[in-house]
């Protein structure tokens, strides 16, 4: 099938919107496009590429990812969808959009520091609790329930909370 | 798929091939605390520094794959490769030990591949670089974690400190093989593919003396250090560890999910 310039933008629009809803399975309250994994969708002659940015090395839930995109595309008829993993430039937390961050805390999650860098990294950082937002709050554990988060705990309202870590 | 594969020899893929055996083999060992380590976060933590390596051991052989070009992929280079087709140092394979032993292991690894993988976020190689852009963080975070740990056990109580620098003593003669360079990795540092390790070696002994001398550690007199994983000449401990990693490939031929 040939495809004009205007049907290939429309058909990038569709194929868009469908990949930029699958959620990522670990934390669904956060969209890969909320993430900044979704990285770009091209519609040719020969059918639909999607490429995604995997977060960390060993993040399981990017084959699931990859998975949920395929079906996604399927729903709105495009036939053998290609998913593609890009690397270069390697993903950062800086890249999750300010939406994404508003949505992590309403999760209970608390949002990366933006641009925190090796130092944000080095816990050299005030992670505000998602719960009261009260910035008196310690790590409890520096690895957690994933990849992607640390444990704390604030000492205000007492209560345990997850950091999404900078990357 | 066949039943065992053998490799073909260029400089970039065999060097490539090399760190992805390194993370892979680490990551294996880490994986067999699951469930046994000393205490819930430890136990954690291990699982996710195994998992961050698996993963970077996944990208590399990936792109190994991609840079070889003969139908090989991530699968089979973890699977299908016998002990001698392995290119690890001969660090990663040190079996588990007690804990003292493993944090010390993870701690000289990570104390080099975070000034390794840094280093190589400059790479030509644009996969390399975006490869360390990611490495480079997790390593830091695993060696301040480890770092940690070494202080804690050095200085802690006699039975820690006995075991801390017994860990010491029996690994230290591993450290060497990690800054080592094959001749045929000068065309990879000339194009600035690839770091030359030996650069490395100071500023990793200066980072790893600091945190020992803060945790009361003595470096051992002697400076001899072990060397054959690079060119597939393995202590008889990766075999056992191939054998649990390859079992269901190796029992069950072309088995999938």
């Amino acid at each position: 099938m040939v495809i004009t310039p205007a049907q290939a933008r429309d058909l990038r629009e569709v194929a868009w919107n469908a990949a930029a809803q699958v959620v990522d399975p670990e934390i669904p309250a956060l969209t890969i496009a909320d993430l900044g994994v979704l990285r770009d969708v091209v519609v040719t002659d020969q059918g639909v590429e999607v490429a995604i940015t995997p977060t960390y090395s060993g993040c399981p839930a990017m084959n699931m990812i990859a998975l949920e995109i395929e079906l996604a595309l399927e729903r709105e008829g495009f036939r053998n969808p290609v998913i593609r993993t890009v690397l270069s430039p390697a993903w950062t937390t800086d890249w999750m959009s300010e939406q994404g961050r508003q949505k992590l805390k309403e999760y209970g999650i608390a949002p990366p520091v933006a641009g925190g860098g090796r130092r944000a990294l080095f816990g050299e950082q005030e992670v505000a609790c998602p719960q009261c937002g009260s910035a008196n709050t310690e790590v409890l554990s520096e690895f957690g329930s994933t990849s992607c988060k640390a444990l704390w705990r604030c000492k205000s309202c007492r209560e345990p909370f997850d950091y999404f870590k900078c990357h | 798929m066949a039943t065992a594969i053998c490799i073909q020899n260029s400089a970039l893929f065999m060097y490539v091939l090399g760190r992805a055996d390194d993370a892979l083999i680490l990551g294996h060992r880490l994986s067999e605390w699951c469930g046994h380590a000393p205490m819930m976060e430890e136990d954690m933590a291990l699982a996710n520094m195994g998992l961050d390596l698996i993963g970077q051991a996944r990208e590399l052989y990936t792109y190994a794959a991609e840079v070889e070009g003969a139908g090989n992929d991530e699968d089979k280079f973890a699977y299908l490769r016998d002990v001698q087709h392995y290119r690890n140092v001969l660090l990663v394979e040190r079996p588990n030990g007690d804990f003292a032993q493993t944090m010390m292991r993870q701690f000289f690894y990570s104390a080099f591949a975070d000034c390794y993988w840094r280093a190589m976020m400059s790479s030509t190689d644009p996969t390399l670089a975006a490869i360390a852009a990611k490495s480079e963080k997790e390593s830091a975070y695993h060696l301040r974690h480890s770092s940690e740990w070494i202080i804690r056990l050095g200085d802690g109580t006699d039975e820690s400190h006995r075991r801390a620098q017994s860990a010491l003593n029996d690994l230290w003669p591993f450290t060497g093989e990690l800054f080592q360079a094959n001749p045929e990795d000068d065309a990879l540092f000339a194009g600035r593919i690839a770091v030359d390790p030996r650069g490395l070696l100071q500023p990793w002994t200066e980072n790893v003396t600091a945190i020992l001398r803060s945790a009361r550690l003595t470096l051992p007199q002697s400076q001899w250090m072990q060397k054959g994983g690079r060119s597939g000449q393995h202590s008889e401990h990766l075999g056992h560890l191939l054998s649990e990693l390859q079992s269901l490939q190796r029992t069950y031929p072309n088995a999938t999910w």
